[in-house]
């Protein structure tokens, strides 16, 4: 070993403050970010006969379901009900689905915390990104759905789906690096985070349109009462994809009545919204990174 | 502060290698509660209450491991090495010090704890690799090698929740070891898989320490610090009690085992009389153990019980030698040396049992010498274990006992030598 090829001897585990240098911790590991990424989809689905076929027979059968309890049994105002519940479920799945799984990330891989040093944002990370893919395969449900509807998406407002799922992102990683590190020390985050996913999905209009939103809170609190649904900061994500990918233009004035709000906005109230639940995700993440940089040194052996 | 602290260490060699892994006044302390409260509950109920005392797993340890060194860390359980190995693995923070490696560090810790049951030997190479901190390419590049070295090509692509524990150990160890980090931390692991395997490993661990890479071993097998490591440490309860040399660090090692009474001191123990009419008055070992030097196998020692007595009692003398993992190696008295009991003068006496050509190999030994009333199950008195004494071979050891073993062998032409 020549001196000069040294490497330098550095303190062990510990990691100097500041975001960059965690972006440098992770792009090491980034090898082990896209393996456990890997194993987490491949476990999923091992030994069963329809493996990955599983992700989208999901998403499929609520279609289905749906399509027939809501459009033939119960007879909604809303046409085409399944499409539409699956336009938004499917975003706030994202959502749901990777902080959950995120939550557990670091819990459910004690043996490995214990026993090597990797920087732990990977296993949150990694959830997520699982996820990420997981949701990218349901689209094409989605797709088959408005092939089959003959629906054609809002071509012009495409491209707001990728700001909310950045938004979505930021939001899920934010919350998921937080919770993951406190669930070590609170084994309970994780069941109140059960009823609190729950809480949240109900106060966003998935399963009811956004319609039933705007006026309620118009009702209740005058002209701006609408600035109130910000507050939560999934609901610009969800009723993008509701608006893009559902486009409730496609419909008779008639059915549209139901979307009003929704169709009457132009993109520049989209992006606002979007922009508002940015800032959510912005600070999520800030409390999300500080939590866990606060938390990470223990949680070998808190485990 | 780091430079008084290396100089505890550098005093004994002047050694110009780099530092590999410098660990200065790391110290580890655990919140011992009663209960572990795990829920938000538990805590706040248990808030008040003073259930919690702290626990020093470790304190102050102070060492350097050079480059290219291979370090053994001795100490029996709850010793603090496996707390100490986490510290060094960066898996757990010491509370107050600090741990610096130089380099790619690749922990050999329980063996295959990256691994995932469900996923196959082939996937788990690729994610226990990423996990060690390895590129794709470089696992590729000693894919093969790895493979082979785990002797499971054949089962490569089986998920690994069907292989059998050796195997499971085998190809853990092919990944660490095959990597090539530049130091190993290995946590008794060597222990696992055949004989054969064994051997491999312990040859592989040679290649290792002849390309100049750093090993840092944690275990409680002398014969291991002695067959692998240059220098050692030895813990116990969480201090650093010997740093330094392996014969000095083994002899140390089996103190500490004593000190823990590891061998078991209620062997064989019978009620002892109060107000007894005969006492020891010494006993001691023959030639006398100066210092740190031990005996070789087939030396000559003797044990002497020197005792008063009040009056004509009669006496019968026990011996026992247990080694010190608590292997009773000796159990005579003079009933068996003599075929009788022997009678007091009502002064006192003399027992010397002479061991000729002593058959021991490595260990540390200790004497427990009894003096029994024959004709009742009682105890006159008992010297336990206060005396003992050192075997060391200096050769390899080929077992606990030397024997009188050749060869015959009807195979002319002895096979190449293998390294």
């Amino acid at each position: 070993m020549h001196q000069q090829d040294l490497p330098p001897l550095l303190e062990n585990g510990h990691r100097p403050p500041g975001l960059a240098s965690r972006a440098v911790d992770i792009w090491t590991y980034r090898e082990l970010l896209v393996n456990l990424v890997r194993r987490e989809l491949k476990v999923r689905y091992k030994d069963s006969v329809l493996g990955f076929l599983w992700t989208l027979l999901n998403p499929l059968l609520y279609l289905a379901v749906f399509s027939v309890v809501f459009g033939i049994i119960l007879r909604a105002n809303v046409p085409r009900y399944g499409l539409f519940l699956l336009s938004g479920l499917l975003a706030f799945n994202l959502f749901s689905i990777g902080l959950s799984a995120a939550t557990t990330s670091i819990t459910g891989n004690g043996p490995l915390v214990q026993k090597v040093w990797f920087p732990r944002e990977i296993l949150p990370l990694a959830a997520i990104g699982a996820n990420l893919i997981t949701f990218f395969f349901q689209l094409l449900i989605l797709l088959f759905g408005l092939a089959i509807f003959r629906q054609a998406p809002e071509w012009g407002m495409l491209w707001l789906v990728i700001p909310a799922l950045l938004v979505t992102l930021m939001i899920g990683t934010g919350l998921g690096l937080a919770l993951s590190a406190v669930n070590v020390l609170f084994r309970d985050v994780q069941h109140f985070l059960e009823l609190g996913l729950l809480t949240w999905f109900w106060f966003t209009p998935i399963v009811y349109s956004y319609n039933l939103v705007g006026s309620a809170l118009l009702d209740r609190f005058g002209a701006d009462g609408e600035r109130l649904a910000s507050l939560n900061p999934m609901l610009p994500v969800v009723t993008t994809f509701q608006r893009v990918v559902y486009n409730p233009t496609n419909f008779t004035a008639e059915q549209q009545a139901e979307f009003s709000l929704l169709v009457d906005r132009g993109t520049g109230w989209y992006l606002q919204n979007l922009a508002i639940s940015g800032a959510f995700g912005l600070v999520f993440l800030a409390i999300g990174f500080t939590v866990f940089t606060r938390l990470e040194a223990n949680l070998g052996e808190e485990l | 502060m780091t430079d008084v602290i290396l100089d505890v260490d550098d005093a004994t060699v002047a050694d110009d290698r780099p530092i590999a892994i410098e660990v200065s006044g790391v110290s580890k302390t655990f919140r011992k509660h009663s209960e572990p409260a795990k829920t938000l509950k538990e805590r706040l109920l248990t808030l008040r209450s003073s259930t919690v005392s702290d626990f020093h797993a470790l304190d102050g340890i102070d060492f350097t491991v050079r480059a290219g060194e291979t370090f053994g860390i001795l100490g029996h359980n709850g010793s603090g090495k496996s707390t100490l190995l986490k510290c060094i693995a960066a898996t757990i923070r010491p509370t107050t010090g600090s741990v610096r490696v130089r380099g790619r560090l690749s922990a050999l810790l329980e063996l295959g704890a990256g691994f995932h049951p469900d996923l196959t030997g082939r996937e788990n190479v690729y994610l226990n690799g990423s996990i060690l901190g390895f590129t794709r390419e470089r696992i590729d590049r000693i894919f093969d090698e790895i493979v082979s070295f785990a002797g499971l090509e054949d089962f490569i692509d089986t998920q690994v929740k069907h292989y059998s524990s050796g195997m499971y150990a085998r190809l853990g160890f092919a990944v660490a070891v095959n990597l090539e980090p530049d130091v190993l931390l290995i946590d008794e692991v060597l222990a696992v898989g055949d004989e054969a395997f064994q051997r491999k490993c312990i040859e592989r661990v040679r290649g290792f320490q002849a390309d100049g890479r750093t090993i840092c071993l944690v275990t409680h097998s002398p014969e291991q610090v002695r067959n692998l490591c240059d220098r050692a440490m030895v813990l116990d309860h969480g201090k650093l009690i010997y740093l330094g040399d392996v014969a000095g660090a083994v002899s140390a090692y089996r103190q500490s085992l004593t000190g823990q009474g590891h061998a078991d001191p209620d062997a064989g123990r019978i009620e002892l009389i109060e107000r007894s009419p005969v006492r020891f008055t010494e006993v001691v070992i023959e030639p006398p153990p100066d210092g740190q030097a031990a005996f070789r196998p087939g030396d000559s020692v003797t044990v002497v019980t020197r005792f008063d007595a009040d009056g004509q009692v009669p006496i019968r003398g026990h011996l026992w030698i247990h080694r010190h993992d608590g292997t009773l190696m000796v159990n005579v008295s003079t009933l068996d040396l003599m075929g009788t009991d022997v009678y007091s003068d009502g002064v006192g006496g003399e027992m010397r049992y002479v061991i000729d050509n002593l058959p021991f190999t490595d260990g540390h030994y200790l004497v427990t010498a009894v003096l029994q009333a024959p004709t009742e199950a009682r105890e006159y008195d008992r010297n336990e274990q206060e005396v003992d004494f050192e075997v060391f071979t200096g050769d390899p050891v080929l077992g606990p006992v030397t024997l009188d073993l050749r060869l015959e062998t009807n195979v002319d032409a002895p096979a190449p030598t293998i390294r």
